[in-house]
């Protein structure tokens, strides 16, 4: 895949605006699908809008979000469900380390990244990833912004009409929904895997992540994070070290 | 259209809030701790390429979970539906030179067709 040239929009202004405008299109309309599916979900549990609404409101990621109902509609403990929200979510603490570099600037204040961390989810991260290495520094924050506020917004606009859903809509059609996220998710990691160092690190963690689950459905995704990643890490310094190596030699 | 709880007081209501509250406070620790943790490892240190391979393994590791073995409405149907579904969605996905919003479209409809029509 040939590098993308760097991008400029002008200014920071013009920078959140073409962040909203990259957010209202497929991601918009599949994450607006999927939270129609959460709202149904929470209305077939018994649970009021309020409860929907505070979930999609601070804590905004639809896995531990789908996890906290479910596990609440079982009756787990207070303790059972922070816990399992905080195994599922704990891929939060490496894609924030990942994605700092990419939008901090000089002159922005620390609190802000504090607040505005609470939006780092999948479909916003793989955006961001993609796009704010290409722009200069300071319209990096603004675009990143830009692009997640909107895309919230709409979650929550989402999760009030698709919790009025359930009684109009037939229980396949909710399946879709919930099921678009997922294969939306896979197919943007699809489209970036000629990226360096990438294709490994997800393979793997694509095989052992059903895998560990069959064995520890709490640990699963820690276990695969650190074996797949630590392996996938390892080959690639491999290689990078090989292709070194053959540059000196030659 | 959206009816205000009759008690905010009562126990169906502040019941969730608990449990609601504390998912939402344990996810915010991690963004957090890697807001806090982000200014510290240098961008181009082994360990920050190896923190890369985590966040791309753990993120692969969980669609595929989210695919094959779901929690939620999706467990009502089969292995065989949901992986044939996904399939479909990556084939579609390709034969339309990588276009997302028909891929994903194709596999959402292929799900619901399959779970319309019951076990193949």
């Amino acid at each position: 895949m040939k590098s993308s040239p760097p991008r400029d929009f002008g200014s920071r202004r013009l920078a959140y605006i073409n962040g909203c405008k990259d957010a209202f299109g497929i991601p918009a309309i599949i994450l607006g699908s999927t939270y129609m599916g959460f709202g149904a979900l929470v209305s077939e549990t018994g649970l009021e809008i309020w409860h929907a609404l505070l979930s999609s409101g601070i804590n905004w990621a639809i896995p531990g979000q789908i996890a906290t109902m479910e596990l609440y509609a079982v009756d787990a403990s207070l303790f059972a469900i922070a816990a399992a929200v905080a195994l599922i979510n704990c891929r939060l603490l490496p894609m924030t380390i990942v994605l700092m570099p990419h939008i901090r600037n000089k002159t922005t204040p620390k609190i802000a990244y504090y607040f505005m961390c609470n939006f780092i989810a999948v479909t916003g991260w793989a955006a961001a990833m993609r796009q704010c290495p290409l722009l200069p520094e300071e319209q990096r924050f603004p675009y990143f912004t830009g692009f997640v506020i909107p895309l919230w917004s709409i979650c929550m606009l989402s999760t009030a009409i698709g919790y009025y859903l359930p009684g109009i809509l037939p229980g396949e059609i909710t399946m879709g929904l919930v099921f678009l996220n997922p294969v939306y998710f896979m197919l943007v990691f699809v489209a970036d895997f000629t990226q360096p160092g990438r294709p490994t690190a997800l393979i793997l963690g694509a095989i052992l992540g059903p895998l560990t689950f069959l064995l520890t459905p709490d640990w699963n995704l820690l276990i695969t994070g650190l074996i797949g990643g630590t392996i996938a890490f390892y080959i690639a310094e491999r290689q990078t070290r090989g292709k070194i190596r053959k540059v000196e030699t030659e | 259209m959206i009816e205000i709880s009759s008690n905010f007081l009562a126990p169906e209501f502040l019941a969730p809030l608990a449990a609601l509250a504390a998912a939402a406070a344990v996810t915010y620790f991690w963004r957090a701790l890697g807001v806090a943790v982000s200014g510290k490892v240098d961008k181009d240190s082994a360990l920050f390429r190896w923190v890369t391979c985590v966040a791309y393994a753990l993120l692969a590791g969980l669609i595929s979970r989210m695919i094959l073995l779901p929690i939620g409405p999706l467990a009502d149907l089969s292995i065989e539906q949901r992986a044939g579904a996904t399939v479909i969605s990556l084939a579609v996905f390709f034969l339309t030179r990588k276009n997302l919003l028909i891929g994903v479209a194709s596999g959402a409809i292929a799900l619901v067709l399959m779970a319309k029509l019951g076990p193949l």
